[in-house]
């Protein structure tokens, strides 16, 4: 049988990289590690994909604000003000296999050993002779924003004290919890047996982050990523938190700026008295409850021009960085600090909902 | 002050004029040598502003203009609102075909201050196709300079068959909204 001279045609897919994974470099060399270029051909061509509320990359253009946004009765007070006012680093996680509640004693024994042996690589030790870690995973109660979602879980890591007293304390060397507020999407649209954590917040220091994360990888198949925070979804907390009822304004609302400068970059510190932030933020929202794309746009266009008008410097030409209201305080690198309890579960709304856009 | 006309001028013969609009003036050289870099057989000149209107003293020196590319950088808002405000110092016969938006900067998305949806609904709103490119990469700039001295042929009249009006077939999706 003869072959055909004609060469195949071959139709040419799509490379789309992920953002939080593989890197892509393309062939230039560039100062800062870590860019991704993602494919962007497919915004050129104006795909619509079937997303019940965004397109791939978007931010929504209005988010609703839960008027019943409290903690559920049965949380621990002080649980919660443990997880107040401490820097925490985000990251987001896939959903996990085969995680059950209910071996949460199991998992604290096998963390505990994980975090033991990989301490003590490369050290020399005796046999027998115990580091004194402990690992407790517990659950925290409350911090759920409908049925569906899964409990919270809380990581800590305790280093047993050295004191030869007999109800010394052992000191928390690092703690990390899970959770979930409001996460319906996907949790529903996972198997059986998946459990939907998306949110992870980590404190303490970068090796047992790195320690605990890889355990849970191994142990449960899922994935941990940085949760980093754009600009857009900056101005969006700087708007939702500036608007957020408070009895008493602690902090002043304060916006960072970087601006690309050679040699290094300049910071620029815009820092609003509270009320005044809130007396505008009431004038440009519509809709109480509800907030648009256009009203957060206005909000921040009515800050920037108000900066220019003295300073004769347009920050719409600069990267906002990190947001601080007197409810929480958010980096772009993905920290965040809580401030109050009342608005806990309106800030980890929000953090969910990027976490969940960032694994999907 | 003066509108930018398309067709107020003569055309001279076997070149044609690009005007390139957007803020960051280095990305503006860099794609403008990219442009005169490509093999092409027709004269080209290529004007940068940063703004329009263009100033008016010089009207009468400046060739008739082809094509306006309006260049947005995802990464500051302030570019995007610079071309929202010149868009209205055009005549309004330029958007049949004879504009595009070349917006930079998506890749990073974790630096993205300009919202996908206002991009997007500019392209929709002014009729024009908008082009995604990286303006920091080399192969990109290259390639991008190509898409736009082809465009610029066909807007200049260089190609028998082809006017800028085909360009509108360029926005329309195969998934009809």
């Amino acid at each position: 049988m003869r072959r055909s001279g004609r060469p195949s045609l071959r139709r040419r897919q799509d490379v789309d990289t992920p953002d939080s994974g593989g890197m892509t470099r393309l062939g230039r060399k560039t100062a800062e590690t870590g860019i991704n270029f993602t494919n962007t051909t497919r915004f050129s061509r104006g795909l619509t994909f079937t997303r019940t509320h965004t397109l791939c990359g978007q931010s929504p253009t209005r988010r609703i604000i839960p008027q019943t946004s409290l903690l559920q009765e049965n949380a621990d007070p002080q649980k919660i003000a443990f997880l107040l006012r401490k820097q925490w680093t985000l990251y987001s996680v896939t959903p996990m296999y085969k995680f059950s509640y209910g071996n949460l004693k199991e998992y604290s024994r096998l963390l505990s050993a994980f975090v033991a042996t990989e301490k003590q690589k490369g050290l020399a030790v005796e046999v027998g002779n115990d580091l004194g870690i402990k690992v407790i995973l517990s659950t925290l109660l409350g911090l759920r924003g409908t049925d569906q979602d899964q409990a919270a879980i809380l990581v800590q890591i305790a280093l047993r004290s050295q004191l030869p007293f007999e109800n010394a304390e052992d000191k928390v060397v690092w703690s990390g919890w899970f959770c979930c507020i409001s996460g319906d999407d996907l949790s529903e649209s996972v198997p059986e047996d998946f459990t939907c954590l998306s949110l992870f917040l980590a404190n303490g220091a970068e090796s047992y982050t790195a320690i605990v994360g890889s355990w849970f990888q191994k142990t449960f198949d899922c994935y941990f990523s940085r949760l980093t925070i754009s600009p857009l979804n900056l101005a969006w907390m700087a708007a939702m938190w500036t608007g957020c009822k408070v009895d008493s304004y602690m902090a002043a609302t304060e916006l960072v700026f970087s601006v690309p400068c050679i040699p290094q970059s300049l910071d620029i510190s815009y820092a609003i008295h509270p009320e005044d932030a809130k007396a505008l933020w009431d004038t440009v929202q519509k809709t109480p409850g509800e907030v648009t794309q256009e009203e957060v746009n206005l909000f921040m266009d009515c800050l920037y021009s108000h900066f220019y008008r003295h300073f004769k410097i347009h920050l719409s030409a600069t990267r906002l960085v990190k947001v601080s209201t007197s409810i929480a305080s958010a980096h772009c690198d993905g920290n965040i600090k809580i401030l109050h309890s009342k608005h806990l579960i309106g800030v980890l709304t929000l953090l969910t909902e990027l976490a969940i856009s960032q694994i999907q | 002050m003066s509108l930018v006309r398309p067709f107020d001028k003569l055309p001279t013969l076997n070149s044609a004029v690009i005007l390139l609009v957007g803020t960051d003036e280095r990305r503006q050289q860099q794609l403008a040598e990219a442009i005169l870099k490509e093999k092409k057989n027709f004269k080209i000149n290529i004007h940068v502003a940063t703004s329009l209107p263009l100033p008016a003293e010089r009207d009468h020196v400046r060739p008739r203009i082809d094509l306006i590319a309006f260049m947005i950088n995802m990464q500051s808002k302030h570019s995007l609102r610079n071309v929202e405000a010149s868009l209205s110092h055009i005549d309004a016969n330029f958007f049949l075909g004879k504009v595009c938006f070349l917006i930079t900067g998506v890749g990073r998305m974790n630096h993205c201050s300009v919202e996908m949806n206002a991009v997007r609904k500019l392209g929709n709103l002014y009729c024009s196709p908008v082009l995604f490119c990286e303006l920091d990469s080399e192969g990109i700039r290259a390639a991008t300079a190509q898409r736009l001295l082809r465009m610029l042929q066909i807007c200049a009249g260089h190609v028998p068959g082809v006017s800028a009006l085909f360009f509108s077939s360029l926005m329309k999706s195969s998934i009809d909204e």
